[in-house]
């Protein structure tokens, strides 16, 4: 009786060991990868890398005007996206009928999927062409902030559905306004929500090269405004692996400067969005 | 637990009279789900109203009508009257309607902010800023609840460090602090073990004559001990009825419906 209900031995640990494998492959995979371009990268990497300008495209010298290109780019899309997603997915949540939800949510998702090569035409054709900002950081910026829009509203959303009700309900039942329930309650209790999608947008910018080729453009100078051109990371990296014969030692290291920036940066904004909820909430 | 120490209410020297609640056709559905319907009723100024009866038969429902707090479901829809005195809460604006009309909930939900903040928030949100003032009255409602002993060398400490009674007293705290008129408590007592439960039964009781008090329950014993009156909800075909309300002691001893003497009897329920 007692053996019947028991739980087939090996079934248990064969699910078990399948899991473990599978997380164990995710690691290796990305342990590998990353330790490929540290490998590689790492040698390429000093001093003068980070401070120089490239010479003979990049063959030699440096990235530094790139590194600002890069910062510039991603500063015009999250100053941008951040107040207009973080509006959107406030009216969203807290203000519009719910009715609405359903076909908002949907448009989102399929905006959130369209490749970055149709952002890249959209903004070449608007931004570049219609408001005549030609190739520049700023058209570059803009364009990226369209695009990371969709990911950056249903992150935050998320992250705003995710605050207990009992928050909004007791606060309603106090008679409090809904702009002092949110500044006080819900916007620091969807903090982390918040950050995460901070984090998805600025992943899927800074990672971007198809939508600035045709928009921000290549040039590798210092930039003077944002309505010079300027190019980023990845089209660096994209440039020097693939067009220039003998590059990829400087691509590597382009490489590695773009997975440390991520990480220091994914740091920062979580360290900080964590901070800063301690500061406002006192959540056990 | 630590049993608080009571002192004389200090809310009752300057607050006004509490109103009557009156009910009219009341109903409330839920998309296409009817929760309750055609409730006429009026609840005495001043007394403390049971609503009781078995789940799901829409009590929680119909007190959340009487601050329009079902307003917060996007789907609810209400049809009667409610009526503060004589004034129709239709007409009174949500914010001082509210303030007016405070509520207890059945799982205690402090803000997660300070013990000080959570009663000082809502006191600024309403217009409230002068410091000495908004101390004054954290120190007053605390006392009134019996809390001030226990917290008043931590008031800088998280609220939801509070066990779930002194939750529950601050919540009580919180809403005394706007000085409301009637108070709405759903099953404020089934979250807590019975000794805190006792303590919030006694400020119940100790509340009586300054608020209008409604407060749902399943626990028959409680409210033969603190209800003056007593509403008895049950389900028929689906929908939450009113079946019988008049004074407690008719209500458990003499009840009318045969429904009723079933309930209170415990034989069905």
């Amino acid at each position: 009786m007692v053996r019947r209900l028991a739980i087939p031995f090996g079934k248990e640990q064969g699910a078990t060991l399948m899991v473990w494998l599978v997380a164990l492959g995710i690691t290796v995979l990305f342990l590998w990868l990353l330790s490929d371009v540290i490998w590689q990268g790492g040698q390429a990497i000093n001093g003068a890398f980070l401070t120089q300008a490239p010479i003979k495209a990049g063959l030699e010298g440096g990235i530094a005007p790139i590194l600002v290109s890069t910062g510039l780019v991603l500063g015009v899309c999250m100053g941008v996206s951040l107040p207009l997603g973080l509006g959107t997915a406030l009216f969203l949540t807290e203000f519009s009928p719910q009715r609405s939800h359903q076909a908002i949510r949907l448009s989102l998702d399929i905006l959130a999927g369209v490749p970055s090569i149709v952002f890249g035409l959209f903004g070449n054709a608007f931004f570049s062409k219609v408001l005549g900002l030609g190739f520049s950081i700023l058209s570059g910026g803009l364009t990226l902030a369209c695009m990371v829009l969709p990911i950056l509203i249903r992150s935050i959303q998320v992250g705003l559905v995710n605050v207990p009700h009992e928050y909004r309900q007791a606060a309603a039942a106090l008679g409090l306004s809904r702009l002092g329930t949110l500044k006080t309650l819900i916007l620091p209790a969807a903090l982390p929500g918040i950050a995460v999608g901070i984090l998805l947008g600025i992943g899927r910018a800074i990672a971007e090269t198809a939508a600035l080729i045709f928009t921000s453009g290549y040039v590798d100078r210092m930039p003077t405004s944002l309505l010079d051109s300027g190019r980023v990371l990845s089209i660096h990296i994209f440039d020097l692996a693939m067009n220039i014969p003998g590059g990829e030692q400087n691509a590597y290291g382009t490489a590695l400067v773009l997975v440390i920036l991520l990480i220091v940066i994914n740091t920062l904004v979580s360290w900080f969005a964590e901070r800063f909820r301690q500061s406002k909430l006192q959540i056990l | 637990m630590t049993s608080p120490t009571l002192s004389p209410p200090s809310f009752t020297a300057d607050h006004h009279q509490p109103p009557s609640v009156r009910v009219e056709n009341l109903s409330l559905r839920y998309g296409r789900k009817m929760a309750f319907a055609n409730v006429d009723a009026q609840f005495r100024a001043g007394q403390i109203t049971a609503l009781i009866g078995p789940s799901g038969c829409g009590k929680t429902s119909f007190l959340s009508c009487l601050n329009r707090l079902h307003e917060l479901t996007p789907k609810a829809q209400l049809s009667g009257q409610v009526y503060l005195n004589n004034c129709d809460t239709a007409t009174i604006p949500l914010t001082p309607l509210r303030r007016q009309v405070g509520m207890l909930f059945q799982k205690p939900n402090p803000f997660p902010l300070s013990i000080y903040r959570n009663l000082a928030f809502p006191l600024k949100e309403h217009g409230i800023c002068d410091r000495t003032l908004i101390h004054h009255i954290i120190e007053t409602t605390l006392t009134d609840v019996g809390l001030w002993a226990e917290v008043k060398n931590r008031l800088k400490a998280p609220a939801l460090s509070l066990s779930g009674g002194q939750q529950q007293r601050l919540c009580l705290a919180r809403a005394l602090a706007l000085k409301p008129r009637v108070l709405l408590m759903d099953e404020p007592c089934s979250a807590l073990d019975p000794l805190s439960s006792e303590v919030i039964e006694d400020l119940i009781l100790r509340l009586k004559g300054t608020y209008t008090i409604l407060i749902v329950t399943h626990n028959l014993g409680q409210a033969s001990r603190i209800a003056d009156d007593v509403a008895f909800f049950w389900v028929q075909h689906d929908v939450g009825q009113l079946v019988e309300f008049g004074p407690a002691k008719d209500i458990f001893a003499h009840p009318k419906d045969p429904l009723t003497a079933a309930y209170v009897s415990g034989r069905r329920g």
